[in-house]
């Protein structure tokens, strides 16, 4: 990690391929080894193997209950806290397992952030959403580097223009998609370098939605972006690689235009072209 | 992959849609395999209404290329299919172009028919365009039952039999190139006869697209420009595979 060496021993994974994995040339940002989840008696997800590319939008696919959700939490360990939780396997980012145990969580989730279905800003002003987390993180002490940090996130979120003049009012007096746009912009302050998004668009109307999807599309050239969706299209406009979860596996893992136009797996065309279930 | 299928959406009218539009590409297969018995007729036997006719058709041809147009479209806009639901329209639409192509082609005989109806022909020269007129409606019928039973494999043997129609071409333009040079005055009328010819040439390769498209829509694998063998290879690959996932 960049602020303090985390790793201890680094040990030399090594790594099983479970399934076909895309031919590219892009360096990986984290890499998923046969991670199983399960809920007390329920297993969530059964030893999946994935390659999170950097700079680039992952897409995770599936039918409800398909473990994606589980598979996205897993990501920077908000899986943690669901009472009976098991996790196997390994997640490895800049060269460490963030199941280890002398790994900080606080520290974790500040390089790899997260954005939720629903808005949810803080009930404070929209200046304090931004400046809240580098503050106690100690990040940022000076007040005129708070300023800069504060315009610099809203930019990024494409939000700067609408509120710049009011960045004082509340956070929840804004409209849906300013509001999730604002929880990007809060996550960008604490500079991770992966996002996990999940459904960030399915509670926002296209108009909002076309927005943040821009904003996602910008976002990629300096963050790596996993998100959760419900809408295919929204996959298909958005990410570079897709992944079809299916009952707790990877069905099939690729390029967006090839999963979409000549999936390699039958589920996968079923699932895609509305012949699920 | 297993071979794709039309039905099974969970949405039946988007079942109805995709087999209403492949019906009717079907439909306009059908016509055009009659524009182009038709034509050949009208220009074998010299009988110049039915040369008309074939010209008056093709309206009819071009009508409905621009129906399953708006069909696809609507499609598109409304369904936004994926996969091998996007792939059958791509085809389709490409597919009836080819089709439209063909109707341009049986028309362009048909006009020569009228053009050639109180001309004296020799007889031999005739059966040769009778043989080849055959073969070229034969390629076609193969293509659309290829499209009609997602045959990737009835579609590469539309390709394999495009060879055979450009040589039986050139044989007939080598036997009117003699009678021209034997007697010029022929020379007018052979000009017609091997535009007619060209025209049923031309047919073999509008077939032979189709054929392609339906390996792509099959076996999602864009096979055009890439040679017989590799076409070939390409497709006995993949329904190798399929039976052995069988």
């Amino acid at each position: 990690m960049r602020t303090r060496d985390l790793t201890g021993d680094s040990t030399q994974v090594v790594r099983v391929p479970t399934m076909e994995r895309p031919r590219v040339n892009q360096s990986t940002k984290m890499s998923v080894s046969d991670l199983a989840v399960w809920y007390g008696e329920k297993q969530a997800l059964h030893g999946v193997s994935l390659d999170v590319y950097e700079n680039e939008v992952t897409a995770l696919i599936g039918p409800s209950g398909c473990g994606k959700s589980t598979f996205l939490r897993c990501l920077n360990r908000m899986n943690d806290l669901v009472p009976g939780v098991r996790i196997e396997g390994e997640v490895v980012f800049e060269d460490q397992n963030i199941y280890a145990s002398e790994v900080d969580v606080v520290e974790l989730r500040s390089h790899i952030g997260m954005v939720f279905q629903k808005p949810n800003p803080f009930p404070k002003s929209i200046y304090e959403n931004i400046a809240y987390a580098p503050k106690i993180l100690g990040q940022v002490r000076k007040r005129t580097d708070m300023d800069d940090l504060v315009e610099r996130s809203l930019k990024r979120a494409g939000l700067w223009e609408e509120v710049k003049d009011r960045l004082d009012a509340p956070g929840l007096s804004l409209s849906g998609g300013q509001q999730q746009r604002l929880c990007i912009a809060r996550a960008i302050a604490v500079s991770p370098s992966v996002l996990l998004m999940d459904e960030p668009c399915s509670a926002l109307d296209p108009v909002a939605t076309a927005t943040v999807e821009q904003l996602i599309d910008e976002l990629k050239e300096n963050y790596t972006i996993v998100i959760v969706t419900h809408n295919l299209q929204q996959a298909a406009r958005v990410a570079g690689y897709t992944a079809f979860f299916h009952l707790g596996n990877i069905v099939e893992f690729s390029d967006t235009d090839s999963l979409f136009t000549h999936p390699r797996e039958k589920k996968t065309e079923d699932y895609i072209t509305g012949r699920y279930g | 992959m297993d071979k794709v299928g039309l039905e099974k959406h969970t949405s039946k009218q988007f079942d109805a849609d995709l087999e209403d539009v492949r019906e009717m590409v079907l439909s306009m297969g059908g016509l055009v395999e009659q524009q182009i018995a038709d034509a050949v007729r009208a220009l074998i036997s010299g009988e110049g209404t039915l040369g008309e006719d074939v010209v008056q058709g093709d309206t009819q041809v071009n009508r409905m290329e621009v129906e399953i147009d708006e069909e696809c479209t609507r499609i598109l806009a409304r369904r936004a299919p994926q996969a091998g639901d996007l792939r059958l329209i791509i085809a389709i639409a490409k597919t009836i172009t080819d089709l439209e192509r063909i109707g341009d082609e049986a028309e362009k005989i048909g006009r020569m028919a009228t053009h050639l109806a109180s001309y004296d022909r020799p007889k031999s020269a005739f059966r040769q365009i009778e043989v080849l007129g055959r073969h070229v409606r034969e390629m076609l019928r193969e293509a659309l039952d290829a499209f009609a039973r997602l045959d990737s494999e009835a579609a590469v043997r539309v390709a394999q039999q495009d060879e055979d129609v450009d040589r039986e071409y050139e044989g007939i333009v080598r036997q009117g190139i003699t009678y021209m040079m034997e007697d010029p005055r022929t020379i007018r009328h052979m000009l017609d006869v091997l535009w007619a010819v060209k025209a049923l040439e031309r047919i073999g390769d509008h077939s032979k697209n189709i054929g392609e498209y339906v390996v792509y829509f099959v076996e999602g694998k864009d096979v055009r420009h890439i040679g017989l063998e590799a076409l070939e290879k390409e497709v006995s690959q993949s329904a190798r595979r399929r039976r052995d996932g069988e």
